[in-house]
């Protein structure tokens, strides 16, 4: 029977067909688990909730940084349809030519994908923003998505706040891939050292989508989510007030100022001059505006008052004091005479004209230079130690307790030790055992090697007004409304000075405002103590330096004033110290008005200034 | 004394059953693969379940109508039937409206209807009728000839509309000749061409044809040379070398573009996810991430969130391994197995030649349509357009696929009748 067994045959073949697509079934749906995982990449996106950044405020709850929305355009190429090119153009503010480019950059970008929104605008101005609300539904495939950034409410106090940028790839690596392309990250300042704080967590939700992306619904009616952490509130040290008057008064001048609440370590302001306006770091411009400012010659961007050494000048008599008189060389009527100078052997160090011999009190209030010289040759060149090498790594040490030459510990980004010559570095100029107090004398009036910063001089400032002890300088003064977030910022460093070596100094001190070197500073009702520094440098005119601090009983604030080639410390420096002194204690600054308007005019950047060789270093972010 | 009516009982149950479950089912896979969870009313006429439904009802209706017409009218008007699918698809040249590239369809209303389908029962009839006439002898060349002419008359005309996955089906019909008396080796040498033909498309058609040389020397260096055995092989290998050769060239200057990357893909010699490719790579995804069990009705993401083209048609398994996973796959094949089977052995026990060779028309048509539209959503077939039978949406194809089957039910329900009027 033929036909049977061609009957038989056909259905062989079916039979053989559906086994081979059974088999087939098998090894797609049981074995290879690929597509399941394929499946879901289909559908399940990912979608990153931002938290608010969290806020800052200045310490009288003054709000400083909010965040504002900013509108980014994203275009689905696929979902595209009859786009009125030129009134689209219009809108966006292009040309039709680079409408084109823009298109073929972004297909040649990494992840493009026809059915995927990808960047076509980064942040559009409001401006914008509304018009293309407005026309959205001409314009299909386009969508605006909001985001925020930071907005800063002044102008002022740039350097400390830091600003955001977006993660580098480098970062993306470092965050274990919590941070993804795009996002936002403190680059600088508070902003920076508490990225952790403000940057809160993100938040993840997972969206089915279908193949045009849109989305469905929620995958497993969100299970998996996690809820968005905002960043926390922020209150600085800072007092705005403050803040803003000194960078008026240090306008159009080069320099720095740290101003101190002795007996907390807060920073209650602090200046580098030149600044900038923390809102260029907003919005689409941001790159181009760094580029501007990291090109200006007077670099803007670097943070002089915790990066910038200076050589402290005359304001360092006052450590000496302390110091000589810790060392049993120095009693306040230690008195010595002053011929014009200091004069020993061949060498000469000049100083002014003044009443002569004076004790220690008098020696500070006039700033003579020989009787220092002597202080300094008494210390280094102490009997007491076998070797020169010892006395004046003792004086190394002593220094070393005021926070000189070493970092402080300040809760901001970019902090420089400052330079404190060691023993060892003298070795190296003069051969070990070749040199002595005479040889490094000029370390006894502040010049020579000496590079203090700013934040230095006004710590040591704070040290001097707390009669021997400092808390670490810092600009956080409460998380969330929890004060004195960290521990480390209440611990009392006492220096090697004794408190009893204290009262003799800062009656110097306040002689100094009363009547001698800095008396343009003196407010009539408030006990200024205060030191003035006339650094001489290699890059032009001397610095003008001061620091101070007030009352001089139960000191409330510490002040160190730097402005760079401009001279006498009484010129500049002491009176923009005094002026912000008044304007803390007091809330205001309008008894003398003509030393404002002097300081708000003195313009001294109208010939270009050879920085201090250390603020050339641009400051790295 | 003559029973026009047939008896209920002589009706085939089993496969009525089968055609119930399968158009159910069907229709329940469209529901999900153009599921909505904001629309979720199966009576919508905007969507394709509802318009599948319509045609359900339309085709349960015709289905009714035939097995209450007297089955001697379909032998009787067998070419007419087949002459007017013929004119419809001739019409489509005239009064066509393009869909998607093809010109097959006929709009009438706001429906439109694709002759093509209609044409394979018109051509099983015609085919059955001529087969089943007096002096019919198949050993007969002529009558082979004629045979092929009647399926390949509504094939050409189907190409040239650019259906080639329509026109293909009618390559089903050789497997009815073959059951009525073929010999075996032409559909042999038939498969071996079609492997060649692939071969050809794979390789360069130069070392195929050397390769058939070195074969043909060795063969004939193994065995004893006869003059004529010599003849016969040298003369295969020129006529496998021509046939590679214009293969190779219809590939390059006949074929169109898409028609061209849908082989390479299926080849392996192309990776285009985005077209030919994509379509099997999203369908490989859906069935494959369905697992043993599946993701349970309505919950195939893939399907229902559009991932997979042509989902309610031509890929309308995908919703099948998706959502049922392994076992409903399994179920599929073995019902539709079951259902071949059973319509096999239908057409077997017919005493009429006529029923028998429309009967396995029927089995062949559903056989290749499964072999295909399967085939291509598990990656194993070329992307060829057609449907799966009574599964996809369209309602030309759902008419069609009903007249055809419920023909040959009404044709074998008359079997009991036909041996009464012997007794």
């Amino acid at each position: 029977m033929e036909s049977q067994i061609k009957q038989k045959i056909l259905l062989g073949v079916f039979i053989f067909i559906a086994f081979v697509y059974v088999i087939r079934l098998l090894t797609l749906q049981i074995f290879d688990e690929s597509y399941i995982r394929s499946a879901q990449n289909n559908v399940l996106q990912e979608q990153t909730i931002y938290p608010a950044r969290g806020l800052l405020m200045d310490r009288n709850n003054d709000l400083l940084v909010y965040n504002d929305n900013i509108y980014d355009l994203f275009v689905t190429p696929e979902q595209v349809k009859n786009l009125d090119t030129n009134a689209f153009c219009e809108v966006i503010g292009i040309t039709k030519q680079e409408f084109i480019d823009r298109f073929e950059k972004i297909k040649r970008q990494k992840g493009y994908a026809i059915y995927r929104p990808s960047v076509f605008e980064k942040q559009l101005t409001m401006a914008t923003y509304a018009r293309f609300q407005e026309m959205l539904f001409d314009f299909q495939g386009f969508d605006v998505v909001v985001r925020t950034d930071r907005k800063y409410k002044y102008k002022n106090a740039a350097h400390i706040m830091g600003y955001i940028g977006e993660v580098t790839e480098k970062m993306i690596e470092n965050s274990n891939g919590y941070y993804r392309m795009g996002d936002f990250i403190g680059i600088s300042g508070v902003e920076r050292t508490y990225e952790k704080e403000l940057g809160g967590v993100k938040g993840v939700r997972y969206v089915l989508v279908d193949s045009k992306s849109r989305a469905q619904g929620r995958y497993k009616d969100g299970e998996f989510d996690t809820v968005a952490v905002a960043g926390k509130k922020i209150n600085l040290t800072i007092d705005q007030k403050l803040q803003e008057l000194g960078e008026q008064l240090m306008q159009n001048k080069i320099g720095s100022v740290v101003a101190i609440e002795p007996s907390t370590g807060e920073i209650l302001s602090m200046i580098s001059s030149p600044t900038y306006d923390p809102n260029l770091f907003v919005g689409r411009d941001r790159g181009n505006h760094y580029m501007e400012l990291l090109r200006d010659p007077s670099k803007p961007l670097f943070n002089r008052p915790i990066a910038a050494p200076y050589p402290p000048g005359s304001i360092f008599k006052v450590i000496m004091s302390l110091i000589g008189q810790q060392e049993q060389v120095l009693y306040p009527n230690t008195a010595y005479g002053c011929y014009g100078g200091f004069n020993s052997g061949g060498l000469h160090v000049g100083c002014h004209a003044h009443g002569s011999p004076l004790p220690l009190q008098g020696a500070i209030a006039v700033s003579c230079n020989a009787y220092f010289c002597h202080v300094y040759r008494t210390v280094v060149n102490n009997p007491k130690y076998r070797r020169v090498e010892d006395a004046y790594n003792k004086l190394y040490d002593h220094l070393a307790s005021f926070g000189m030459g070493r970092k402080l510990g300040v809760d901001l980004y970019g902090e420089g030790t400052g330079f404190v010559p060691k023993a060892t570095y003298y070795d190296k100029i003069y051969g070990r055992n070749h040199w002595q107090a005479l040889t490094t004398i000029s370390l006894g009036i502040g010049q020579g090697e000496l590079g203090i910063t700013p934040l230095q001089m006004a710590n040591a400032t704070a040290l001097v007004a707390n009669r021997g002890y400092y808390i670490t300088p810092h600009i956080v003064k409460s998380i969330e409304g929890k004060k004195n977030p960290n521990p480390e910022y209440n611990v009392k460093h006492w220096c090697t000075v004794d408190t009893s070596y204290f009262p003799v100094v800062i009656n110097g001190m306040e002689d100094v405002v009363n009547h001698g070197t800095a008396y343009i500073a003196k407010i009539p009702g408030i006990a200024i103590c205060g030191k003035t520094g006339t650094a001489q440098n290699p890059h032009g005119k001397d610095h003008s330096i001061f620091f101070a601090f007030a009352p001089k009983d139960n000191p409330k604030i510490a002040i160190a004033v730097v402005v760079e080639n401009s001279g006498f410390g009484a010129t500049w420096a002491a009176p923009i110290a005094s002026l912000m002194i008044e304007q803390y204690l007091t809330k205001k600054h309008d008894t003398r008005p003509y030393l404002v308007e002097r300081m708000m005019k003195g313009n001294l950047t109208h010939k270009p200034i050879l920085n201090d060789s250390t603020a050339t270093k641009t400051s790295k972010h | 004394m003559t029973q026009q009516q047939p008896k209920p009982a002589s009706i085939d149950w089993l496969v009525l059953t089968l055609y119930c479950v399968f158009v159910i089912a069907g229709l329940l896979c469209i529901y999900a693969s153009v599921y909505s969870e904001t629309n979720p009313d199966i009576y919508d006429m905007d969507k394709n379940y509802g318009k599948q439904l319509l045609w359900i009802v339309v085709s349960a209706f015709l289905g009714l109508l035939i097995l209450l017409v007297d089955e001697k009218l379909f032998y009787a008007f067998a070419y007419g039937f087949y002459g007017i699918t013929i004119l419809m698809l001739l019409a489509t040249f005239a009064i066509g409206a393009e869909i998607k590239g093809s010109s097959s369809w006929i709009r009438i209303g706001s429906f439109q209807i694709q002759p093509a389908e209609f044409a394979k029962f018109g051509t099983a009839l015609a085919l059955a009728k001529y087969l089943s006439g007096y002096n019919i002898d198949f050993k007969n060349w002529k009558v082979k000839a004629i045979s092929m002419a009647i399926i390949a008359l509504p094939m050409a005309i189907i190409l040239l509309q650019n259906e080639t996955g329509s026109a293909l089906v009618f390559a089903s019909f050789s497997l009815v000749l073959y059951r009525e008396g073929l010999p075996g080796w032409l559909l042999v040498v038939g498969v071996l061409l079609a492997v060649l033909g692939v071969m050809a498309l794979l390789i360069k058609p130069l070392y195929i044809i050397i390769g058939l040389a070195v074969i043909a020397i060795a063969f004939l260096a193994m065995v004893r040379r006869t003059q004529l055995l010599v003849f016969l092989t040298i003369g295969m290998v020129i006529f496998a070398s021509a046939y590679v050769s214009s293969i190779d060239y219809v590939f390059e200057n006949v074929m169109q573009a898409h028609q061209r990357t849908r082989i390479n893909v299926l080849l392996g010699k192309e990776v285009d996810l985005k077209g030919a490719g994509y379509n099997v790579q999203q369908s490989l995804i859906a069935i494959g991430s369905g697992g043993p069990i599946g993701k349970g009705f309505l919950e195939g993401t893939q399907n229902k969130f559009r991932f997979v083209p042509e989902q309610s048609t031509d890929f309308i398994f995908c919703t099948i391994g998706e959502e049922f996973g392994f076992l409903g796959s399994l179920l599929f094949i073995s019902l539709y197995m079951l259902f071949l089977w059973r319509l096999m052995v239908m057409a077997e026990r017919q005493r009429n030649k006529f029923n028998r060779i429309y009967g396995y028309s029927l089995v062949s048509i559903l056989f290749f349509h499964f072999l295909i539209n399967i085939g291509m959503t598990l990656g194993l077939m070329p992307v060829i357009g057609i449907p799966l039978p009574f599964f996809s949406y369209g309602g030309s194809a759902l008419l069609s696929f009903t007249i055809l089957l419920f023909i040959f039910i009404r044709l074998d329900a008359n079997r009991v009748n036909e041996l009464k009027s012997f007794d």
